[in-house]
């Protein structure tokens, strides 16, 4: 019982984690019809600068603000040089993002170096809450209720504020939302932006977590991402939620109880989601 | 009356297909101008040329006296012109009630009173107001459709067959609606639906192959048998 309450939170920690990295695609494939390979590169230099902010500022929560402004600016750039140019061409959106991609990457190996770099976790959140043989450790807690705010807080803009409305609508029909006077354009930066700042936001989270950094792991994260998209739903956000836990939890029971297919299992779930609602477990109706 | 919106010599490609070859017609404030034609004659896509939606490649679009032919769609919504397409353009996860707010430039005194105006009109949108729009009967959704963007700031409404799929009960609500909003606001109509568009309609603009090929009071049609014949196939 112990054990299992054990990966339990650790699966719900990484869970939260591929869910801030998952929401924001959602909402670039749901809304805008745009297939972001470069989503991963943002996660990553979420990563890199918080680590950055943190080893000059020794405060977490300004890493975590620094985080969150690189992947506004980032975002910014990614949406208006690289996306807007290939709307509706989704054969030069996998090219160009891939591209960026990588170029992304280099970037972080010539701003902060080839090596991996070393994470720390905030001096608050070391250590862990021991409850018998239950323990918890604390930042993954943390994890948890940010992601759960997260979750709670764009819940609350979708249902609750115009520009959620305006969202929503335009996830089922674009051309609509146009003709009753609205500029689209603008929604889809607004939307990209806020996709890159929680793929930052789980970058920085993720850094304290795994302990290392590397220009890499923003590619191993988006592969992730995309399975969750699939499976929860394009452009739903609740079914990210559920789908990143799924694979959180399912990454975690099976990577102890059958490590070899701890890496295939995520494949596996896809692959049954598709066979039996290929929309996923959410459908976005239009 | 002053003419609201003049579309003149439009031209609309789709893709590699010449779709508009021609268009002509004017809509004068206060009326229902009707845009008649077989199917394929290029109504709907007419109405998509003023919208910005299929912009035009040649000709000439103005709307209260201001050219609007180049400017994107949002632009010309904000305008005043409202549009109900052919499938509604309902928003299937949306309640009623988001539907409506979509579509508000912001909720003054005048557009509530707008939007308390339409749902007199349509009582059925107020027993539904917490519904999903995906759920309305096509009656119900075609009546939210035009709510919808009665209430968005329109001064000129285009509608795209609202009588299309409805049953004749329906259809005699739609058009009943059509008519009382005609004192509020200017509309254009694409109407398949002879009877329904020759009750309803003030003006009439016959289009052909993509081109207009007549055009005049809606009174002078219903007795012209020959030009009904010819180009609507009754008569």
């Amino acid at each position: 019982m112990e054990l299992l309450l054990n990966l339990t939170i650790n699966g719900l920690a990484t869970g939260m984690l591929i869910f801030l990295l998952a929401a924001g695609l959602t909402l670039i494939f749901g809304l805008m019809d745009v297939l972001n390979f470069a989503h991963g590169g943002l996660f990553a230099w979420g990563a890199y600068s918080s680590v950055w902010f943190y080893s000059l500022t020794e405060s977490f929560v300004i890493a975590i603000l620094g985080a969150i402004l690189t992947g506004i600016i980032l975002g910014f750039i990614t949406e208006k040089l690289i996306i807007k140019p290939v709307y509706g061409n989704h054969v030069q959106q996998i090219l160009i993002t891939l591209g960026f991609m990588l170029v992304l990457t280099e970037m972080l190996k010539v701003v902060f170096g080839p090596n991996q770099i070393a994470a720390k976790t905030p001096p608050y959140f070391v250590g862990s809450w021991e409850f018998g043989d239950v323990i918890i450790i604390k930042y993954r807690v943390f994890i948890i209720i940010v992601g759960f705010l997260v979750f709670g807080i764009f819940q609350y803009i979708l249902k609750k504020t115009k520009i959620g409305l305006i969202v929503r609508a335009g996830v089922m029909n674009k051309e609509m939302v146009k003709t009753l006077g609205i500029n689209i354009n603008n929604v889809f930066l607004y939307v990209f932006i806020a996709g890159a700042v929680l793929a930052s936001l789980g970058g920085a989270l993720m850094a304290p977590y795994s302990g290392v950094i590397y220009a890499e792991m923003g590619m191993e994260f988006a592969i992730l991402g995309f399975i969750v998209v699939v499976i929860g739903g394009m452009g739903s956000f609740p079914g990210s939620l559920l789908a990143a836990v799924l694979v959180g939890l399912t990454g975690s029971y099976m990577a102890y109880y059958v490590p070899s297919l701890s890496l295939a299992v995520n494949m596996m779930i896809m692959a049954i989601v598709l066979i039996f609602r290929p929309q996923g477990l959410f459908r976005v109706k239009g | 009356m002053n003419t609201m919106l003049k579309v003149e010599g439009v031209h609309t490609y789709i893709g590699q297909y010449h779709i508009l070859q021609g268009v002509n017609f004017e809509a004068k404030e206060g009326e229902v101008s009707v845009l008649l034609g077989r199917n394929g004659a290029g109504k709907t896509t007419t109405l998509k040329t003023i919208l910005g939606l299929t912009p035009a490649t040649k000709g000439c679009i103005t709307f209260k006296g201001q050219e609007i032919t180049k400017k994107p769609t949002h632009v010309i919504a904000n305008s005043g012109i409202g549009y109900v397409p052919e499938d509604q353009g309902i928003f299937a996860t949306l309640t009623v009630e988001e539907n409506m707010k979509v579509a508000m430039r912001n909720e003054d005194e005048v557009t509530m009173r707008k939007q308390d105006y339409v749902l007199d009109l349509f009582p059925d949108l107020k027993t539904f107001w917490k519904k999903d729009g995906g759920l309305l009967s096509g009656g119900q959704k075609q009546m939210l459709a035009m709510a919808r963007a009665f209430v968005g700031n329109s001064q000129l409404l285009l509608i795209d067959e609202p009588s299309k799929g409805l049953a004749p009960i329906v259809i005699e609500k739609v058009m009943e609606a059509i008519i009382d909003m005609k004192k509020q606001t200017t509309i254009v109509l694409v109407e398949q639906n002879f009877m329904m568009a020759s009750r309803i309609g003030d003006t009439y603009t016959l289009l052909d192959d993509g081109e207009t090929v007549h055009s005049g009071m809606m009174q002078d049609l219903i007795q012209d048998e020959q030009i009904k014949r010819k180009y609507l196939g009754i008569g």
